[in-house]
């Protein structure tokens, strides 16, 4: 019988998949972001799992907001990096400190 | 006896997609594991009987994300075997870092089912009605409670696409643009002029 523990259980993975992939391309942003993708598409597994888990929409809506804010980031996230792509010639996230602000 | 089946081919199948989109050598093939490992994560919410939050997964991420990865990818001319230089170097200290995290959600789950905490039962106020669909539930919710947290994420989602369009925006100084103000400001009098031609003479223009 599948419990609520199988899905926090895929959904800890999933999130620490996502933290170690951070770490492990330090340098390029473009995995960075679908790294943090990972993590919050870990979050709204969990979100869903206790929703059903509990019967109370609550979770799922709030999976939504989750999704929204996810979307936004990606976008400006992405043209963030299109700019800079353009003014350096590389996204290499070593030399962003080039303003030292 | 099948239910146990998908959710053990969806659950694997996200965690294997999602471990090669952060180990892949090539973003693209990463973007594409993304989107496999987004399909069974909508396929496990289904399992869980949130269908809305499952098709609205495929549609937002599948639909757009994943294809505005792609675009960036394919677009931005990029040396990734350079970016991968740190890859070995970054190794211990990630795997370090996940390990501590697993223990600790590991430990949360253990102490979980040594005895759950009394965290109180949910009010009842959103529960989900018998004999209504998932996706009426969700609707009747979020145009009633949530209603103000749905328009705030709407400006959200406005103020992401104005900001996305102002960043990424450029003018162009090889390309003749649409000038709107000339367009408007003239006027038909000064636009038009009416001429008589001699013959032979040709006009002045």
């Amino acid at each position: 019988m599948i419990g609520i523990e199988h899905y926090v259980v895929v959904s800890s993975i999933l999130f620490v998949l996502g933290v170690l992939g951070i770490f492990l391309n330090r340098k390029n942003i473009i995995v960075i972001l679908m790294a943090i993708e990972l993590i919050l598409l870990a979050v709204n597994l969990n979100l869903v799992a206790f929703s059903a888990f509990l019967h109370d929409l609550t979770g799922q809506i709030f999976a939504m907001f989750v999704l929204t804010v996810a979307a936004g980031e990606a976008a400006i996230g992405l043209a963030i990096l299109v700019i800079y792509f353009r003014s350096r010639g590389t996204i290499a996230v070593d030399d962003v400190n080039r303003m030292k602000g | 006896m099948i239910q146990v089946l998908a959710f053990y081919l969806f659950a694997v199948l996200t965690i294997a997609s999602g471990a090669v989109t952060i180990l892949a050598r090539n973003p693209v093939h990463s973007v594409l594991w993304l989107i496999l490992a987004f399909f069974n994560a909508a396929g496990l919410m289904v399992l869980a009987g949130a269908e809305f939050i499952a098709m609205l997964l495929v549609i937002v991420y599948v639909g757009a994300v994943a294809v505005l990865f792609l675009f960036v990818v394919m677009m931005l001319d990029i040396d990734f075997a350079e970016l991968r230089a740190g890859f070995v170097k970054n190794f211990p200290l990630g795997m370090l870092v996940a390990v501590v995290l697993l223990a600790e959600i590991v430990l949360g789950i253990g102490a979980y089912r040594a005895g759950a905490l009394q965290l109180g039962t949910p009010d009842g106020t959103a529960i989900s009605p018998a004999g209504v669909t998932n996706i009426a539930a969700i609707g009747a919710l979020l145009y009633g409670r949530y209603l103000f947290l749905f328009e705030a994420s709407g400006m959200i989602l406005l103020v992401a696409m104005i900001g996305a369009i102002v960043l990424t925006h450029r003018q162009r100084s090889d390309t003749r643009g649409q000038n709107i103000a000339r367009q408007i400001g003239r006027r038909p009098d000064e636009a038009t002029v009416n001429v008589k031609p001699e013959i032979g003479q040709g006009v002045k223009l």
